[in-house]
């Protein structure tokens, strides 16, 4: 019986299979340096140079892996987040924070994950822990109640680490200083790299010199600063900003004839019972503030 | 009488790759494919009513991120499933025989169904989008209306500026180049399906395939850090990363809209960069296609 003639080589299967693999490998080899710089762009423009390091990969865990796999990061971020909101309604602070570090390590570059975050530490589970009364002790409170400050500040430092290009997280990270650990020049130079970039709000370089002018030692710097404030305008010219220019003229002895004359009437009017603030205060704020957002 | 003279049969007719991309568009209207993009509808209408507790920065970023995931997905899914089922179906309905027993080479029959598949894709798209920003659009007005309510006692500064930040946070453009990442990343993964299906034994086979590979290709770009990275010593871990580095597409490069969601804009050089590549990997995979179809069995 006559055998089949051979098919031609363009038919065997082998060598289909091998001009699809020499096709794959050459194009891959031609993307290669492509896909590498266009990565290194990507780096650049969203993390600023910064690459994801290993003990992020690590914090990431299974859980940020698996989001990974698929690229599905944000909605993983969103499950997450939605879940620490349902914690946060049952006061489950300890879980909140192990999500919130999930969040952020998944979504390192959204902003409001860090702010909101902090937030959450910061001033609702500081202000839980105060009044926890699971925990007879005063002063057992009171150091639960500032870990968690540290806490707030802890998250903000790593989302600045991330994030070093917007003015937000600094501005969040000056509130914390000043309203829970009372670091004023520490939020006076938070305020002061918020105001340095250009879609900043104008009252960081208000709050700024504030913060300034309650720490020891500075006030000559301080009182310079709300000086020029002052000279810009009416703009500049608010309540708080003439109280403190007002009490460091007093403090630092300014000769009277280099004194601003400051009307009675751009002071803050002081509440019923109440006498003008010159000082920084000591205690601290037991209130829950209502929000991250400052007021200038 | 002489007779009429045969038309002269030309190597590529745009022609006939439309008739095959419009029919294979037909084809999956008739399968009603579409009636995944109610229930996109319904999860953002869903999501939409389930995101009043939250403020308003939480409440649009949770809408962005749920209606851009589910158009990934959706586009994802639509995308492998659509193209898995083509080349097997046509030569179950005998129809593959048909096209190609006319003077339609085969590379104008895997070009005009690839096409289809795009065309599809596209509706799909624009109507997932236009659904998106009209559920962005009436939250907007809600939480507008809200900050308005709640503005009594402000100076009119204090008002524009909350309304401001409201807005601002809602629709951006940059989710346009987002939204067009998302579209080109599903065009790549329906080449991809194209080629596999050329191949593969069953549908099944393809869509297995294919998801595998969605999977490795998110982890590519890691592969490919460790290989040409110091970190891996050994010649078989080495050739192994380089095997996924080189043959599997790097489908972490097209998930820009998780950063644009986040705030950050992209540049326009880098967008077309990216928009480039994919359109390449589109035609590498269409062409390795052509290589295994040309020969292929039927």
């Amino acid at each position: 019986m006559p055998s089949l003639p051979p098919r031609p080589l363009r038919q065997r299967t082998w060598f289909r299979f091998a001009q699809v693999a020499a096709v794959l490998l050459i194009f891959g080899a031609v993307r290669l340096p492509i896909e590498v710089r266009l990565n290194n762009e990507y780096r650049e423009a969203f993390f600023h140079g910064a690459k994801l390091n290993l003990s992020l990969r690590q914090q990431i865990g299974q859980l940020g892996f698996l989001a990974a796999l698929g690229g599905f990061r944000a909605l993983v971020a969103d499950g997450l987040w939605i879940q620490a909101h349902i914690d946060w309604t049952r006061t489950e602070w300890g879980k909140m924070l192990f999500l919130f570090n999930n969040v952020t390590a998944l979504q390192p570059r959204n902003l409001m994950f860090w702010e909101m975050s902090a937030w959450h530490m910061a001033y609702n589970a500081s202000a839980y822990a105060l009044d926890d009364t699971s925990q007879p002790r005063l002063a057992l409170r009171l150091k639960h109640q500032h870990e968690y400050f540290l806490v707030g500040k802890g998250i903000l430092e790593r989302g600045i680490e991330n994030n070093p290009d917007h003015y937000n997280l600094y501005e969040a990270l000056g509130n914390i200083l000043r309203d829970k650990l009372q670091d004023h020049l520490g939020a006076s130079i938070q305020f002061a790299k918020a105001s340095k970039f250009p879609d900043s709000p104008t009252y960081e370089e208000r709050f700024s010199a504030y913060e300034l002018s309650y720490t020891p030692g500075r006030e000559r710097e301080a009182y310079d600063e709300l000086l020029r404030l002052y000279k810009e305008g009416d703009k500049e010219r608010l309540p708080t900003l003439c109280s403190r220019l007002n009490y460091l003229q007093e403090t630092l002895n300014i000769p009277q004839s280099q004194r601003i004359k400051i009307p009675e009437s751009m002071l803050p009017r002081p509440h019923p019972g109440q006498t003008p603030a010159t000082s920084p205060t000591t205690t601290q704020p037991a209130t829950i503030p209502t929000g991250p957002s400052p007021t200038p | 009488m002489d007779s009429p003279s045969p038309a002269k049969h030309v190597f590529f007719s745009p022609a006939r790759v439309w008739a095959i991309a419009t029919n294979t568009l037909l084809e999956l209207f008739r399968l009603k494919v579409f009636y995944f993009l109610l229930i996109f509808a319904l999860l953002l209408i869903g999501s939409s009513a389930f995101m009043i507790e939250f403020n308003f920065q939480e409440q649009f970023q949770l809408l962005k991120d749920v209606s851009l995931g589910s158009m990934s997905i959706f586009t994802w899914l639509l995308s492998v499933l659509a193209t898995a089922m083509l080349i097997p179906k046509d030569i179950e309905d005998r129809t593959l025989y048909t096209i190609l027993a006319k003077p339609v080479p085969r590379f104008e029959y895997l070009i005009g169904k690839l096409l289809g598949i795009l065309l599809l894709l596209l509706i799909s798209t624009i109507v997932m989008s236009v659904i998106f920003v009209l559920a962005l659009y009436g939250r907007q007005q809600y939480v507008l209306a809200e900050t308005m309510r709640g503005s009594v006692g402000m100076t009119p500064d204090q008002i524009q500026e909350n309304l401001r930040e409201v807005r601002n946070a809602t629709f951006t453009w940059s989710l346009i180049p987002g939204i067009i990442m998302i579209y080109i990343k599903a065009a790549l993964c329906a080449s991809l399906t194209l080629f596999i299906s050329t191949f593969a034994s069953s549908s099944i086979f393809t869509i297995m395939v294919s998801v595998a590979i969605y999977f490795i290709g998110h982890l590519q770009g890691i592969a490919r850090d460790y290989w040409l990275g110091s970190a891996t010593t050994g010649a078989l871990p080495r050739v192994f990363l380089a095997l996924v580095a080189l043959i599997f597409p790097d489908f972490q490069l097209f998930n820009l809209v998780d950063d644009i969601v986040a705030g950050n804009s992209i540049s326009l050089i880098l967008f077309a960069k990216t928009a480039a590549l994919g359109g390449l990997y589109t035609f590498i995979y269409l062409l390795v296609s052509y290589f295994v179809f040309a020969s292929k069995e039927l």
